[in-house]
């Protein structure tokens, strides 16, 4: 088992060092650098040579790589485009700000689903399976700037009972953001609950046709006795991966909620730098979140390790 | 026994079925009428359609989704199963009915301990308290002879083998001390030896507590150690009903003796009688008899008038318009000779020298660390000669290592020392990417389950005509003749053509297969498990296709099964495998009987027979190996006749009894002769 | 003679077709999702000769009016005939992701398939640089390319085809190994049959129900993205009439003239919606165990 923890944990390492250089190798191929990005039409001459010396970007692209990658690792990532402040320090509220809308989401999101998701397996084809499998259908597959943008006319525009836009500063602390932060957590909420909720579904359906769930019926276990016992401990295992496919998820679609809602977190910086052609931080950024999305997948992974007896014990014994 | 005469099981009248989407009524079981008395082991025979797991179940008050009670009721000491309210039912099931499960591996709860699943059992059905539950769930896995049950316990089911996991079944069931247990194909996908086990144990139980018993099963053998009384059905209804020894021995019904014919005995080295057809698909019954269609006596009547249970006058229940005629016939006896005339000795079509097979592959972490894999191949010392026009069969339980063998001269699994030398002197080479496309065609392969070795979305044509396409150049038109022509051949003809894999049955579809070797034309065909996934009527007519069509081409056969009664029928010359190595070989006259290898010698005893009273002999524990030994004979642990050290230190010789019986152990043969109790021949 | 026998229809593929749409079309869900999207692919294709005005028409006098008897969506703050630009909304965004789709599964199934042929180190390398890739956030990854090289369809469909490409290599691989496992590609090899052969004959009839089905909910993230895209700023250029780019235009007048919204987030959610349910039906129709998965 131990061996398995390892592998899974160098691969996980390699995909982190794969997608760096995957970042670096994309900004450096792409048609000039981050000084002619940045200074578009200005890119000439002194500015551009001043430019170029504050970001260092004379030498070889190894070396640059290097040095940054082994940055990254201790947290330091360089500096913006305009040589002035450290990407760190920039980040470092953004990330604050999109990991407690992220948090507050989850907290919300996944016990609702996966308790929906439960309700609407066992009583499949009833009137509140229907119900709730139509409004995860809408959930999932409207465009989230679209709901964000419906639900902003209604609490905000016609009720008035919610603010519809985030005006606190970026370096808030995290109260303050109460209560505008409430509707863009319902959006990822809401989308969050409408995935997970399908996929428990699912797996609770097929494990109430399974032989050992049969099997238990036939033994005279109480209905209840069942579902808590023998269908959930095996139908809430594949909810792990699913709970972490959602978290990653949430990380590239919450950029557009918070652009809708005007919240200062990662992902609207993200689309800030990118609007400014600060190159230097999109590349921190892309960095980051690509090693929070394997963390999380790793997380999952190991975790489902652990709760499957089948892969915790992997030698079959006599 | 008890006292009073109210039967335990009654079922009155029993119709059950379903509404297909086109709103047709689909019957599964029709107008069953069965008692089951306090004690009584009471075996359901019947093949695939029959019903008898429906009706099992719903002795239970279980029907799976879309059936529904048509008429009829059954009740279980007197309360009406299905008018039960669901907590009543809960008491009863697994309670005083409990119900041992086809597949135990997969009917026990991934995510539970064996110890705790049983736990449960007690505590929903017995009294014992909850400080005494280990000490009784330790008992039970005693009883049902499991080693070492303290560490089991805590053991997930995974964990355990097929022949472990089922006790464990057992097991569970009997916490509930149920008055009734319910047995539905319990030695399903076990080994020959382990099934031998698990039978001697139901057997003995069922003798120590009194339970009575129902065993649903198509395995006669089976049903012939464990009951007393069996009840055959066929397409829905009961058809006959006796003691174990009227229905095996002497069955008064057509069907029943066709059943009985077609069954591969041991001691008989013939074919057994093939029962043409298949039975009738739900709904398809006309007003006749269900039966007519493949009965060799059928009249008029039968077609029109649908027979009643008459009672005989040695008290039997069988359904026949017919049966006092049956009754008159002499006991079934043994099937027609295979006819052996084509072999020719001097020519040898394949020789395999001292093969060796490693199935091992070195995961990523060995392969950065350049780690080796164990050295233990597989299979090893494999060293055979066929001969043009025989059929030599390959024996052998799970682990044996047949199946690779076949996939090795298949030239889909890479071989790791020896050589394969195909007519005299072609060297064969390992992989299908060196040889040569004449070699590839004149060695066919049929694989064991035609569900899976049919492409799905290919029509019967079209699986006809890769073949085809490969070998030989030919037009359209030639194309469809030659499929047409094969079909016929396998007695299913042109009609086929265009039919999907999904729309013929098992049957048909392992023609097909068998089509799609011969089509060919090949020289040697490889057969893997061919009549293994198929039912016992059905396996006959396959067996005698392949004798047919040997006679017809002067094909050579490598006949791989675990069947030993199958081989027997077919096989000129028998090479037995225990774990990747050979014990013996010679020709099958010889094999079948003494003095044998131990290993034949174990095997040969646990074959059950449809014989009331053939008591098997179980001379090995049932021990399951994983890999093969290092070093000595690769029996070593679990060999009845291991005579010392020298069994794990070196490797046993070849001895050489005549011409071409050769035993590999180090006991003398005369000596096991001597020794060896067990009589086939 | 037998019920088996009787469902002996012909085989051919066009009879399988047919047999499928009446599956999808049996379910009310199927139903109502192909409707939707067979009523939406028809609008893009007759819209400009059907609207009453021209998309591009300002009018001051007309602009943020409720609708009327004449425009009956209203106008937006341009004073432009919202019902027309309702109409023709949809077509660059179909025209865009309809040719980006196909490339992506087509692409990405080639890959997926050959990584789940060869196997081995090989394979797990290469699963390694797809894991990668997916783990940048997609709208990162569409950004950067888009802002460098402009917003006009010829980077627009490549960027989306690569893309949305890279998640169907790991299903066709996966689907890939389902089939591969199985007895009658071994019985193919046995024989002797070249790997393309098998790949065309064995392999792909069997794993193309899985990429088809894919290919539908591709093609509805695709569209989700595509919208989002646009909303930002980055995808339709003004003055294209596309729904995302509508909703951001009227977001700011929401409060007193939420017409401008409401149009576009119908037509937009019901084709989504419309596709989502097809596929679903699809699925089911085709025998296919589909578990959600998040968009990537």
């Amino acid at each position: 088992m131990l061996s398995m923890l390892l592998r899974r944990l160098l691969l996980g390492l390699i995909t982190v060092v794969l997608v760096s250089i995957i970042i670096f190798t994309g900004v450096e191929i792409l048609p000039g650098d981050a000084c002619t990005a940045f200074l578009e039409r200005e890119a000439q001459g002194k500015l551009l040579e001043n430019c170029r010396r504050d970001l260092d970007l004379n030498r070889p692209a190894l070396e640059r790589y290097v040095d940054w990658a082994s940055g990254a690792m201790v947290g330091d990532l360089g500096v913006s485009v305009n040589g002035q402040e450290s990407i760190a320090e920039l980040v470092g509220n953004r990330m604050n700000n999109s990991l407690l809308l992220a948090f507050c989401a989850l907290l919300v999101g996944v016990p609702l689903a996966i308790f929906l998701g439960v309700i609407t397996a066992l009583w499949r084809d009833k009137p509140i399976d229907l119900f709730f499998s139509t409004v995860a259908i809408f959930a999932m597959t409207i465009p989230e700037f679209v709901s964000s943008t419906v639900l902003i006319l209604v609490f905000s525009v016609w009720l008035g009972w919610l603010p519809g836009i985030v005006l606190t500063s970026a370096n808030a602390s995290a109260v303050e953001f109460f209560p505008e932060i409430i509707l863009p957590v319902i959006v990822v909420a809401m989308v969050m609950t409408a995935h997970i909720l399908r996929m428990v579904r699912t797996s609770v359906i097929d494990v109430l046709a399974s032989d050992y769930v049969r099997m238990a019926t036939l033994k005279g276990v109480p209905y209840w006795q069942i579902v808590f016992h023998h269908v959930l401990p095996n139908a809430l295992l594949p909810a792990i991966n699913v709970v972490a496919l959602t978290i990653a998820w949430l990380l590239g679609g919450v950029v557009v909620i918070e652009v809708v809602f005007n919240y200062p977190g990662l992902g609207r910086m993200m689309i800030d730098s990118i609007s400014d052609r600060d190159l230097p931080v999109v590349q921190a950024i892309a960095l980051i979140l690509a090693t929070v999305y394997v963390s999380v997948n790793l997380t999952a992974d190991l975790l489902t390790m652990i709760a499957n007896p089948r892969l915790r014990t992997l030698h079959m014994r006599k | 026994m008890n006292g009073d005469n109210k039967p335990l099981i009654e079922i009155r009248d029993l119709s059950i079925g379903y509404f297909n989407s086109a709103k047709q009524l689909l019957p599964i079981l029709r107008n069953i009428d069965l008692s089951i008395q306090a004690g009584e082991t009471v075996g359901l025979v019947g093949e695939s359609g029959s019903g008898k797991s429906t009706l099992a179940l719903a002795m239970m008050g279980y029907l799976s989704n879309p059936l529904k009670v048509l008429t009829g009721s059954t009740s279980f000491r007197n309360q009406s199963t299905f008018d039960l309210s669901a907590r009543e039912l809960e008491k009863i099931r697994g309670g005083e009915l409990a119900l041992i499960p086809q597949n135990a591996g997969q009917a026990l709860t991934p995510t539970q301990r064996i110890g705790r699943q049983i736990s449960e059992s007690l505590k929903l059905h017995s009294k014992v308290t909850e400080a005494d539950r280990p000490a009784r769930v330790l008992e039970l896995l005693t009883q049902v002879r499991l080693p070492d049950p303290m560490t089991l316990v805590n053991r997930y089911p995974h964990e355990l083998s097929g022949g472990q996991q089922q006790r464990v079944a057992v097991a569970m069931a009997l916490a509930g001390e149920p008055d009734a247990l319910l047995l539905d194909e319990p030695t399903t996908g076990l080994d020959v030896t382990t099934q031998a086990h698990v039978l001697e144990l139901l057997r003995d139980l069922a003798k120590e507590t009194g339970t009575a018993m129902v065993y649903v099963s198509h395995d006669l053998g089976a049903i012939a150690r464990v009951c007393d009384r069996v009840v055959v059905m066929y397409a829905g209804e009961i058809v006959l009903d006796g003691t174990v020894r009227q229905v095996l021995l002497k069955p008064v019904h057509p069907y029943a003796r066709s059943l009985l014919a077609s069954i591969p005995k041991l001691r008989e080295a013939s074919l057994p009688a093939a029962l043409d057809g298949r039975p009738p698909a739900p709904g398809d019954v006309g007003n006749g008899c269900a039966f007519v269609e493949r009965c060799t006596m059928a009249e008029d009547r039968c077609a029109t008038e649908r027979p009643i249970l008459q009672v005989t006058k040695a008290g039997e229940r069988v359904r026949c318009h017919l049966f006092e005629k049956v009754e008159k016939l002499a006991a079934p006896g043994p099937g027609s000779a295979v006819e052996r005339s084509l072999i020719s000795p001097a020519a040898e079509v394949l020789v395999l020298d001292n093969i060796a097979i490693s199935y091992t592959t070195r995961g990523i972490l060995d392969q950065i660390l350049g780690r080796q894999p164990n050295d233990t191949p597989t299979v090893d010392d494999i060293s055979i000669v066929i001969r043009k026009g025989e059929t030599i069969g390959l024996v052998g339980e799970s682990g044996s290592g047949k199946s690779t063998i076949l996939k090795a001269i298949a030239g889909l699994i890479p071989i790791r020392s020896g050589s394969i030398t195909y007519n005299g002197n072609e060297q064969l080479k390992a992989s299908v990417d060196q040889r040569s496309k004449d070699q590839l065609r004149r060695i066919q392969l049929i694989f064991q389950n035609p569900d899976d070795s049919l492409n799905p979305r290919q029509t019967v044509a079209e699986i006809l005509a890769q073949p085809l396409r490969l070998y030989f150049g030919l037009s359209s038109q030639e194309l469809h003749d030659r499929s047409v022509e094969i079909l016929e051949r396998v007695r299913l003809g042109g009609h086929y053509l265009d039919r999907l894999p999904s729309q013929l049955s098992g049957g048909e579809k392992q023609r097909v297969a068998v089509a799609r070797a011969f089509i060919a034309e090949p020289e040697l065909v490889l057969c893997d498990e061919v009549t293994s996934a198929l039912d016992v009527s059905v396996q006959a007519a396959v067996l005698e296709l392949l004798n047919r069509l040997q006679r017809e081409f002067g094909t050579t056969y490598i006949f791989v099964s675990h069947d030993l009664a199958v081989v027997r029928a077919l096989a000129d010359r028998v090479a037995l495998l225990y774990q990747g190595r050979l014990c013996e070989t010679g020709p099958a006259a010889d094999v079948y009987s003494l003095p044998s290898h131990p290993y034949t010698e174990v095997l040969l005893g646990a074959v059950l027979e449809p014989d009331p009273d053939l008591v098997p002999v179980l001379s090995a524990d049932d021990i399951v190996e994983l890999s093969p030994m290092p070093v000595g004979c690769a029996f070593q642990r679990r060999c009845p006749r291991r005579v010392g050290d020298i069994c794990d230190t070196q490797t046993p010789p070849w001895q050489q009894l005549n011409d071409e019986h050769l035993i590999r152990c180090h006991i003398p043969h005369r000596e096991l002769r001597k020794l060896q109790t067990v009589q086939v021949s | 003679m037998s019920t088996i026998f009787q469902a002996v229809t012909k085989n051919r593929p066009q009879d399988r077709l047919f047999k499928v749409l009446r599956d999808v079309m049996s379910s009310p869900s199927g139903a109502i999702g192909l409707s939707l999207v067979v009523f939406h692919l028809v609008l893009a294709v007759t819209s400009p000769f059907i609207v009453p005005f021209d998309y591009r028409e300002i009018s001051s006098l007309l602009m943020l009016q409720g609708p009327s008897f004449e425009h009956w969506f209203g106008n937006d703050h341009l004073g432009r005939d919202i019902f027309s630009r309702t109409l023709l909304g949809g077509r660059e965004a179909i025209l865009i992701t309809g040719i980006a789709t196909p490339i992506a599964v087509v692409w990405g199934s080639f890959i997926g398939i050959f990584f789940g042929l060869v196997g081995g180190r090989i394979d797990e390398f290469a699963m390694r640089i797809v894991d990668a890739f997916l783990s940048l956030p997609w709208i990162l990854k569409m950004l950067v390319l888009i802002v460098t090289f402009g917003t006009g369809m010829g980077v627009l469909i490549p960027t989306l085809a690569f893309f949305y490409g890279i998640p169907v290599i790991r299903i066709a691989r996966a689907a890939t190994h389902d089939v591969v496992a199985r007895d009658f590609i071994s019985a193919a090899k046995a024989r002797g049959h070249g790997r393309i052969a098998i790949i065309r004959h064995e392999l792909l009839p069997n794993v193309l129900d899985t990429l088809m089905v894919e290919g539908a909910m591709r093609w509805s993230w695709m569209l989700l993205a595509f919208s989002s895209l646009s909303f930002l700023g980055f995808g339709a250029s003004p003055p294209t009439p596309d729904w995302g780019l509508m909703i951001a235009d009227a977001r700011g007048f929401m409060s007193f003239a939420p017409w401008g919204v409401l149009a576009p987030v119908v037509f937009l959610s019901s084709l989504i919606i419309g596709i989502n349910l097809t596929a679903d039906a699809l699925a089911k129709a085709l025998g296919i165990d589909r578990i959600q998965k998040a968009p990537v």
